[in-house]
This record gives C-alpha cells, structure tokens and sequence, in this order.
C-alpha cells in the first residue's frame, strides 16, 4: 500500500506545479467570479446607454399620458422627445442618427390608440415591447372609462386568479424549492460533467505520456500496476479537490458580496444539505467509475495523439449521460429518467438528478449506488490486468482487440 | 542461492518467444546474454522480473518466485530507453528511487554520487528533455542502480553509447559486480559480452544454443584460430589437414583449425616458402562459436 501513496503524491505535486494547472485555475476562478457578479457588469455596461425615442403624435391626446405611464414603470434608459413635422424628416434624422427610433401615434375609428415603430433594425426588441406595454394600459385604461367602469371593476378584472399549486407527498418540495433545486442541480450536473471531462481526460492522458516516453517499463517492475492504477486515479481527485476547493471559495466569497440574486436563485440561503452530500457522492463515483475506464484505455495507446479516439467510446458515454439529465431536469419523474438511473455508467448524473429533485425512495439511491460500485470493482478489476498489459504493449491501438490482447498477455 | 530458471516456456498464442530454458545464474555473478533481435532475451528478462508470467517452468530467486515484495532488491534497466521528459532529474530519480523503497535523504546522497562519477553533477536540476540521448541513458542506469539492488538486470546496456561512455559504464558494471551485485546483462556485441562476463548463454530462437562459463566453452569448443600475415600466397592451406575453413584477409589469411597441434604443422609447412610477418594461434571468438553452434553468421 506503501508504493499506492508515493504514486499519488507524485501524481498530485507535480501536476499542482505545472503551470497548466495554475493558469486553468485563474482562468476559471475569473470565469466562476465574472458569472457571480454578471449582473454588476451588465448594468456597468448598460448605465449610460439611453434610448430616445421620437414621437409624433397626430392626435396630441397620448403623448402625455404615454411618457406618464412609461416614467410610472420607471424605464430611466428609454427617453421619449415629442417632435413636430412630417414623418418623412423624422424618419430621415432616425436614419442620420439623431434619433434611435420614430414612434408614430394616431387613434382608430374608436378614438384608441394606434402606434407605428421605425428604427434603423429591430435588433433593439427591448424598447419597441416596453412602449407596446405602456401603451397597452393606456388602451385599457382609456377603454375601460369609456365603458364606464368604476376602478374597483377594473381592478377586479385584472387581479391574477389564485392558483395554488402543493404537493402531496411528505418530502416532496414546494413550487419554490424545485426550482431552486433545478437550479442548483443544474449547476453541479454541469460541473460534474466538466469535471470527469477535464480530469478523466487528463488521467488517460498522463498514463499514455508514460506509456510513450516508455518510462513505464520501470515503473511497472517497481510497483504492482494496480496500486499505479489507483494511485494516480486519486491523485488526479485530489488536485481536481485542491482546484474545486479553490473555484468554491472564489465563487462563494463573490456571490456573497454582491450576486445575491444569483444567491437566491440557487437557494443558498436555506442551503439543502443533502443534495450537497447526494452531489459529493455521486461526483465521486462517477469520477472513479470514468477515471477507472479512461485510465485503462490510455493504456492502450502507444502514442499520446491517439488518446482521443481510443477514450472517444467513453466520452460519447458522458455526453450521453449528460443530454439524458438535461431532458430529466425538465422530465425527472419520467420513467426512462428512472430506469436510466440504474444504469452505472449513467447513475452518478441521472440519480443525482432524481435525488436532487424528487423524494426518492432510499432503497433505489441504494440500489444504484451498490451497482455502481460493483461496477467500479469490476472496471477495476479487470482494468489493473489490461493495463498490466497494455503497458507492455506497443504498435497501433484499436480498443476491443487490444484489451483481449493486453489480457492475454498478462496470462500464461 | 542463485536465480534459477527451470524448463522456462513463453508463448505468445502460436508464436513461442522462449522455449524450454534452463539457466543457473550463479550469486555474485555477471552473466551475458547473447543474442540477435528477436531471440528471446527482453521476454526472458520480463519473466525473471515477473512482468510476464511464464506459459511453463519456474523461474526462482534464492528459492523464491520474484514479485513486487522484492521490488526494493532489484534493478532493472528496460531494452527501451524512457524517462519522464518534463521532469528534472532530481525530481525523477526521487520518484523512482522512492518506488524502490529508499527515502529521499538516501536517494539525493546516491544520485549526487553517482553523477560526480559519470561527470555530469550538473544535471541534477536539468528536465530529461535537455539531456542528450547518452546522459539519458546515464540518468536511467542510475535509476536502475539507486538502490543498491541486489539483482540487477541490464536489457542492452551498452546501446546508443559513444566509446568514452562505454567505457564508463563498464566500469561501473563491474564495480557493482565487485561489491557483490549479481548482474545479467543482454547485449547483441560480442566484444562485450567476452569482455566482462564470467558466464554467459547465447539464445538463438528462444533457446539457448551455447550455455556456461566463459572459459569452459573456450576450452570445450576445441577449435582454435591462426592469424597468417605473409608475402608468399597461402590458398593452398584451404586444403591442409586440419583445417576447419579459411579468410583471405588483406595481409593474408584467417584459419579455424580443428586443434591447437595443427598449427605447427602448418608453420613447420610455410616455414621456408617466405617472408612470414606474423603467426598467431588465438582461442576461438565467441562468433566463431555461435556461428559453429547455430550455423549461420550471426549479424
């Protein structure tokens, strides 16, 4: 077990030295603190930016009332300017720039409102729907008072009808909660998915660069090729731990100080632990059960270009686990959602889902967790004899036959 | 205590690497393999250091099958150079050094000892990727021997090396040799192989064709060689009693004669027909011998 630690620590200090590992790690703790604080930057952007609007206004009855009701739902950025002659000169300063937009208003037959927008494109479809609105209630505030109404029937008409929406089942989660769930849940599929990505590939990766600099033959007359196997498959998770811990921290100190809508919107404040717990889980088997296969599978290869394609069997796997969770998120009740959640190679995502979202039942999380470590074991298992082989192994590389032929190898 | 190979077999699916080995390996001893590409030696190493499993036979250190426990006993110097290119050499022999269960103290003093001899002290902070193909090689011998092995298995050595760092290398071989290190060493050199090896085995095909000590296979070979170096033309001696075959050569002739007596016939014949610049009766070369035993020229 000795020799198992000494590869891990290797494993871990000189990745965490290369500079590759420093320069992903500030890239995405910029990225994870520009995402926190996205809000702040979009406004920054967008503070000065002020739309104004020409108006003629062929009835001289809605102006008026039009900027009231548009200053009333406080839209600073939108500026409306009155302007006096024919919609031809007009519609020539918008095209010159003077303006960003004409916003022609004229009455119907009914003496209600009609309107017509001009700007240079419609890329702009923030405005022209803000106006649309304001002017909305100006119609029906105007033909409401030509019916007659008094304003108690008028707010009557336009109060929301309640609709109350509860779950029955005991653990189920509100309304609000599942959202948040999704949300959060979301969020750790996807780094679940960047991380067996990331790091599995980096393990198939460093296995085939031993394998090439042919470094390897000494390696294994040293030590048993499973405890290598193993060895360098947690040093990998330990590094990813060291760089997630440091992205956690960034991410959690910059949404605190100032995304605290982002903050609601995951649902930190009442934070559901045991989704965290589920998460940790399930990151973790996932990782095992795919470092496990990316590992083997760069054992095969001889050269390091050719680790792609051989791990590309594994990688469509991920992907495929991963566009199945995404369907759940919206489906997680279904049950190819379900009997998906059994399979190993698919559980880490798909069960994390369901324990994310719905109140499973204890038996199932377990059902799907001992399959996945079965499986582990197996992977492992014979995994350790085709890289015993395959380490031996030298020329072309093509997946299937070749692990027969690293077995082989390792028999009498 | 000796590493044993009894009846050794390997094959892989139709093609048999080994076949049927039997080699004492005597402690203490340095014994060459001999062999062209393809003669089973690398497979014959794999076995002994447990990374292939025999197809039949037992293979014994001291009574006992070699595995991972003994890692720390052994040295192993693969036929394919490698090393981790991005690594420093410190950095590398550490690892390495520490797989076979030294500490780091121990391996640091070693490797700065080991480099002052091969005069290169100054890589210890180098990457391998700096290093030419030779001080590669260096820093991977001294990997094979940090630990002060045991066993030491040296899988062609003396490849890809210039003159001067042969000789070096040499040297060090058989200092280990001295301190009581049992080595096995591959080569395809004979020169080599004559030159340091007390005992040796030729392997042709998978199987061992010549197998003993050095001088026992001299002497049990029988046949000796005569270095003619003459004005006068030697052809006739092609037909001379006793003799196996003959070389022209630039100066004159190369003869394997069937025993050391033929010779003086042979002087006592040319004696008076001219001007005889050299006469020499050599022990036979160990290509003499394996191409007797194997019957074709072996490189």
């Amino acid at each position: 077990m000795n020799k198992f630690w000494i590869v891990l620590w290797h494993t871990y200090t000189t990745k965490l030295k290369a500079k590759l590992f420093l320069i992903t790690t500030i890239i995405m703790s910029l990225l994870v603190f520009t995402i926190a604080n996205i809000q702040h930057i979009i406004e920054f952007f967008t503070k000065d930016e002020k739309t104004t609007v020409a108006v003629i206004d062929t009835t001289g009855a809605f102006y008026e009332p039009l900027a009231a009701q548009l200053k009333q739902e406080k839209h600073d950025d939108l500026q409306l300017k009155k302007v006096t002659g024919s919609e031809e000169k007009a519609k020539a300063d918008v095209r010159a720039g003077k303006w960003d937009a004409l916003l022609v208003l004229s009455a119907d037959n009914e003496q209600l409102p009609e309107a017509a927008y001009y700007a240079n494109t419609l890329a702009d479809s923030d405005t022209p729907k803000e106006i649309e609105q304001a002017l909305q209630q100006l119609k029906t505030a105007l033909a409401t008072a030509k019916l007659g109404l008094k304003q108690e029937q008028i707010a009557q008409l336009y109060e929301p009808v309640p609709f109350k929406k509860a779950a029955l089942e005991k653990n189920a989660k509100t309304e609000e909660e599942l959202n948040q769930a999704r949300a959060l849940v979301y969020v750790l599929l996807f780094a679940m998915y960047m991380f067996v990505f990331m790091y599995g590939g980096m393990i198939s990766t460093e296995v085939a660069t031993e394998k090439s600099s042919r470094v390897m033959e000494i390696l294994v007359s040293s030590a048993p090729p499973i405890q290598q196997l193993f060895g360098k498959i947690f040093g990998i998770a330990l590094l990813s731990l060291t760089q997630f811990a440091i992205l956690f921290a960034v991410g959690f100190a910059a949404l605190k100080s100032s995304g605290q809508e982002l903050w609601k919107f995951l649902g930190f404040d009442h934070l559901p632990v045991s989704t965290f717990v589920y998460a940790i889980i399930f990151f973790f088997l996932g990782y095992f059960l795919y470092a496990t296969l990316f590992a083997v599978l760069g054992s095969l290869v001889s050269r390091v270009e050719d680790v792609q394609q051989m791990i590309m069997p594994v990688t469509t796997l991920v992907i495929a686990a991963f566009m199945i969770a995404m369907f759940g998120l919206g489906a997680p009740e279904s049950s190819f959602i379900t009997a998906t959640s059994f399979i190993p190679f698919f559980t880490p995502m798909i069960m994390f889902l369901r324990v994310g979202l719905l109140p499973v039942p204890v038996w199932e999380v377990a059902l799907s967790l001992a399959l996945l470590i079965v499986t582990i074991g197996l992977l492992a298992f014979f995994g350790s004899k085709v890289y015993r082989g395959g380490v031996l192994m030298y020329g072309k590389a093509s997946s299937l036959k070749d692990m027969k032929k690293a077995v082989q190898l390792t028999k009498k | 205590m000796a590493l044993q190979l009894e009846h050794v077999t390997k094959r892989f699916g139709e093609v048999t690497a080994v076949n049927d080995v039997t080699l004492t390996i005597p402690e203490g001893n340095l014994f060459g393999f001999l062999g062209a590409n393809g003669a089973g030696k690398t497979t014959t190493f794999r076995m002994i250091l447990g990374l292939l499993e025999p197809t039949a036979g037992t293979i014994t250190w001291n009574g006992e099958k070699i595995d991972y426990s003994k890692s720390h006993l052994i040295g192993y110097l693969p036929e394919e150079r490698g090393l981790y290119p991005k690594l420093k050499v410190k950095e590398q022999l550490i690892y390495l050094g520490r797989l076979r269960g030294l500490d780091k103290a121990a391996i640091v003093k070693e490797m700065e000892a080991w480099l002052e001899r091969f005069h290169v002290p100054e890589y210890a902070e180098k990457r391998i990727e700096e290093l030419s193909k030779g001080n590669q090689q260096k820093i991977q011998f001294i990997a094979a021997v940090l630990h002060k092995p045991k066993l030491l298995i040296l899988d062609e050595p003396f490849s890809g090396l210039d003159p001067v760092n042969v000789e070096l290398l040499k040297e060090a071989v058989i200092d280990l040799k001295n301190n009581g290190t049992t080595i096995v060493f591959s080569s395809h050199r004979m020169e080599h192989v004559e030159e340091l090896c007390e005992h040796l085995c030729i392997m042709h095909r998978g199987r061992p064709v010549v197998y003993g000590a050095l001088k026992e296979i001299k002497r049990s070979f029988g046949k000796k060689n005569v270095i003619i170096h003459a004005d006068m033309p030697l052809d006739e001696l092609a037909e001379f009693p006793g003799v196996v075959k003959m070389k022209r050569t630039a100066e004159g002739v190369h003869l394997q004669i069937e025993s050391e007596g033929v010779s003086q016939k042979i002087l006592s014949h040319i004696a008076n027909k001219g001007f005889i610049r050299k006469f020499a009766l050599e022990e036979p070369s160990l290509n003499d011998i394996f191409i007797e035993k194997v019957g074709a020229a072996y490189e």
